[in-house]
C-alpha cells in the first residue's frame, strides 16, 4: 500500500457492478480523501445509490477493487486470490461507516434514544449506561434532546431523519454515507437535516452524500462527482463544476435541475 | 357536487352559523339495529329459558360433574398437551421458516420436505402413526440397516404415550406455525435488515433484536389461533392411545352416567373457558408488540407528521 492509498479514506479502482443484463456501475474509479466531503449527484438509475451501497459491501462488486481508509472491502487478498470475507469480518468493516438511507429505516419498535444505543450496546458491547450517555449527548447533537422517548412514528421526517444520523454517529464511523437524506422529506424539513449534515462536515468527517440538494453541494462540499450511465462523467470543485460544467452531459443535466 | 353539499350545509346552519359553541345535534337513529338487536335478544332468551327445562341436557349432571376433581384433573392434562405441543411448533416452526429463507438449499429442501409431509397428512392419522412407532420400531439401532449394528439406543416403549401425543401435535402444528412465522418474516421491510447490517449486526443480531421483534406484530394474532386451535385438537390424541386428556375423560364418565349430553356440556364449558384465558393472554401480547405502531393518528407533534410517520409505520 503507497502513501497515497494512506491519505485517502475511499479509494475505487475501476468498480464495475451489473444487476442480472443491467450494468449499473461500468467503470467507477473515485477518491475521496480523509475529511473531504464529496456529493454525488446525477439522474435517477445512473449508479448513484449502488456506488454508495457498494462502499459499505451493502451489495457486492463485479470487478475491480474498493478500499476504505487502506482496507479492501469484502475480500482478502492472498497468494494474488481474492477470498471472501466471512460475515462477521465484512459486518466488523461496516462498523466503522455509517449509513443514512433515503427512508430513514429507524427501528420502529424503539424509541429515539433506543434507536441510538441500540448497536452501540450490541455491536461494540458498551456498557449500557455508557451508551445512554453518549446517545444523549447525540440526540442533544441533532436538536432532539427533548425527543429521547418518542418512537419514530410519533417523530416528524425531519426529526427521523435526524434521529437516523445520530444512530449511524454513535458507532464512531470514519466514513459517513448519505443516501439522498431529504428526498423523502416534505420541503420545509429538508433544512434541519442539512444543518445537522453541515455541522457534520464542519466537525471534520469525511463524508460522501447523494444529493439533489444543488445548494448544499455548493456550499458544504468540497468536490463534486457527476454520475451518468455508471461512470463518474466529471468531477471537481463544486461551484466551478455546478457554475461551468466542461461535459455535454453534465450541461444537459444541470439545466434541467437548477 | 361540492356547491350542491355547500350550499345545504348553508341551509341547515343558516342561524347557527355564527355561533362557535359545541354543537349538540340530534343523534342519527339506528332503527334496523335496535330492532335485530330486540329480535336476537328474544330468541336467545327463548333458546335459554327453553335449555334449562329441557330433560335431555340433564343439568342435574352437568352440576354433578362440572367441578368433579377427575375432569379437572384431565383437563389438565389438555393444557399440558397443548403448551408442550405448541412448544415444539412454534420454535420448529422458527426455525423452519428461518431455513426456507436462507441460501443454504440443503435446508431449504429440507424445510419444504418437512412442511410438504405434516401438511399434507391428516393429524388424526399422523398421530396413530406415533402410537404405532413402538411397533414399527422395537429397536433402535445405529449403524448401517441390515449389515452392522453399532450402538443400541435405550427402548422407545418406556417413554410414556404422551409425549408421543405431544411430538405428533407438535410437529403437526410446526408446519402451520412456519408459514405463519415466514409471512411475519416477510412482512418486515427489506430496509429494517440494511439498517442493521450497515450498523455492523450480525445476522443472527438483527433477526433477534430487529427483524423477528416486528414480525411478532403480525405473527401474534394468527399463532393466538392455532393455540386455540390446539386446545381443542388435543381431543384426537385417543389414536395413539392417550385417553387421560379432557374429552376422553367426559366420555368415560358419559359411559358410567349413560348420559353423553350432560357431559359434553361439562366438556364444552372446561374448552370455553380455557379459551377465554387465552384470547384475554392473546390481547396483551398483541398491545405489548405493538410498541411504536399504530399511535401516529392519536399524538401529532409535528406539521406534516401525518404523511411522513405513514412510511414507517
Amino acid at each position: 500500500m503507497n502513501t497515497n492509498t494512506q491519505s485517502l479514506m475511499v479509494d475505487a479502482r475501476h468498480v464495475r457492478k451489473s444487476f442480472g443484463s443491467h450494468t449499473v456501475l461500468q467503470d467507477i474509479s473515485l477518491e475521496v480523501k480523509r475529511g473531504e466531503v464529496l456529493c454525488l449527484v446525477g439522474p435517477s438509475g445512473s449508479g448513484k445509490s449502488t456506488f454508495l451501497r457498494c462502499i459499505n459491501h451493502l451489495e457486492v462488486i463485479d470487478a475491480g477493487r474498493l478500499f476504505v481508509d487502506g482496507q479492501l472491502i469484502g475480500y482478502r487478498e492472498h497468494d494474488n486470490k481474492l477470498h471472501e470475507l466471512k460475515p462477521q469480518e465484512s459486518a466488523a468493516q461496516r462498523r466503522d461507516i455509517g449509513m443514512v438511507f433515503q427512508k430513514f429505516n429507524l427501528f420502529p419498535h424503539m424509541t429515539a434514544l433506543e434507536n441510538v444505543i441500540e448497536a452501540p450496546i450490541r455491536v461494540k458491547k458498551l456498557s449500557r449506561d455508557a451508551a445512554i450517555i453518549r446517545g444523549r449527548e447525540l440526540l442533544d447533537r441533532v436538536g432532539l434532546a427533548d425527543k429521547e422517548n418518542s418512537y419514530p412514528a410519533h417523530l416528524s421526517g425531519g426529526q427521523q431523519q435526524r434521529v437516523a444520523i445520530a444512530r449511524a454517529l454513535a458507532m464512531e464511523p470514519k466514513l459517513m454515507l448519505f443516501d439522498e437524506p431529504t428526498s423523502a422529506l416534505d420541503p420545509e424539513l429538508v433544512g434541519e437535516v442539512l444543518d445537522v449534515m453541515r455541522e457534520l462536515a464542519t466537525s471534520g468527517m469525511t463524508m460522501i452524500v447523494v444529493t439533489h440538494e444543488m445548494g448544499f453541494a455548493r456550499e458544504v462540499a468540497d468536490s463534486l462527482a457527476f454520475m451518468d450511465f455508471g461512470v463518474v462523467v466529471e468531477r471537481g470543485n463544486p461551484i466551478e463544476v455546478l457554475n461551468n460544467p466542461q461535459q455535454a452531459r453534465t450541461q444537459a443535466f444541470l439545466a434541467k435541475v437548477l | 357536487m361540492p356547491d350542491h353539499a355547500q350550499q345545504i350545509g348553508q341551509q341547515d346552519s343558516a342561524d347557527l352559523s355564527e355561533r362557535s359553541d359545541l354543537i349538540t345535534a340530534v343523534p342519527l337513529r339506528h332503527p334496523w339495529r335496535m330492532l335485530s338487536a330486540v329480535l336476537l335478544f328474544a330468541l336467545v332468551v327463548g333458546f335459554v329459558v327453553d335449555a334449562s327445562h329441557r330433560k335431555a341436557y340433564g343439568w342435574a349432571t352437568y352440576r354433578q360433574y362440572i367441578f368433579d376433581a377427575g375432569v379437572a384433573k384431565a383437563s389438565l392434562v389438555t393444557l399440558q398437551l397443548t403448551f408442550c405441543s405448541m412448544l415444539i411448533a412454534v420454535s420448529l416452526g422458527i426455525l423452519l421458516a428461518v431455513m426456507r429463507q436462507s441460501p443454504n438449499p440443503v435446508f431449504r429442501a429440507v424445510a419444504w420436505g418437512h412442511i410438504w409431509v405434516f401438511r399434507g397428512t391428516p393429524v388424526y392419522v399422523q398421530l396413530v402413526f406415533w402410537g404405532l412407532l413402538t411397533t414399527l420400531y422395537p429397536k433402535v439401532m445405529l449403524g448401517i440397516p441390515n449389515v452392522v449394528d453399532i450402538f443400541e439406543l435405550p427402548s422407545l416403549t418406556d417413554i410414556p404415550l404422551f409425549w408421543f401425543a405431544v411430538i405428533g401435535l407438535g410437529l403437526n402444528e410446526s408446519a402451520y406455525m412456519a408459514e405463519i412465522v415466514r409471512a411475519g418474516l416477510l412482512s418486515v421491510d427489506r430496509g429494517q435488515e440494511e439498517a442493521a447490517k450497515a450498523l455492523g449486526m450480525s445476522w443472527s443480531q438483527s433477526m433477534r433484536r430487529i427483524i423477528i421483534p416486528q414480525a411478532m406484530r403480525i405473527i401474534i394474532p394468527p399463532t393466538g389461533n392455532e393455540v386455540i386451535s390446539m386446545l381443542k385438537t388435543t381431543s384426537l390424541v385417543i389414536a395413539v392411545p392417550v385417553a387421560t386428556e379432557l374429552y376422553m375423560r367426559t366420555r368415560e364418565l358419559a359411559s358410567i352416567t349413560f348420559n353423553p349430553i350432560p357431559l359434553l356440556l361439562v366438556a364444552s364449558t372446561w374448552y370455553l373457558a380455557y379459551t377465554s384465558v387465552l384470547m384475554i393472554f392473546q390481547h396483551r401480547l398483541e398491545k405489548r408488540f405493538a410498541r411504536g405502531h399504530g399511535q401516529a393518528r392519536t399524538e401529532v407533534e409535528g406539521l406534516s407528521l401525518s404523511e411522513n410517520s405513514g412510511m414507517l409505520s
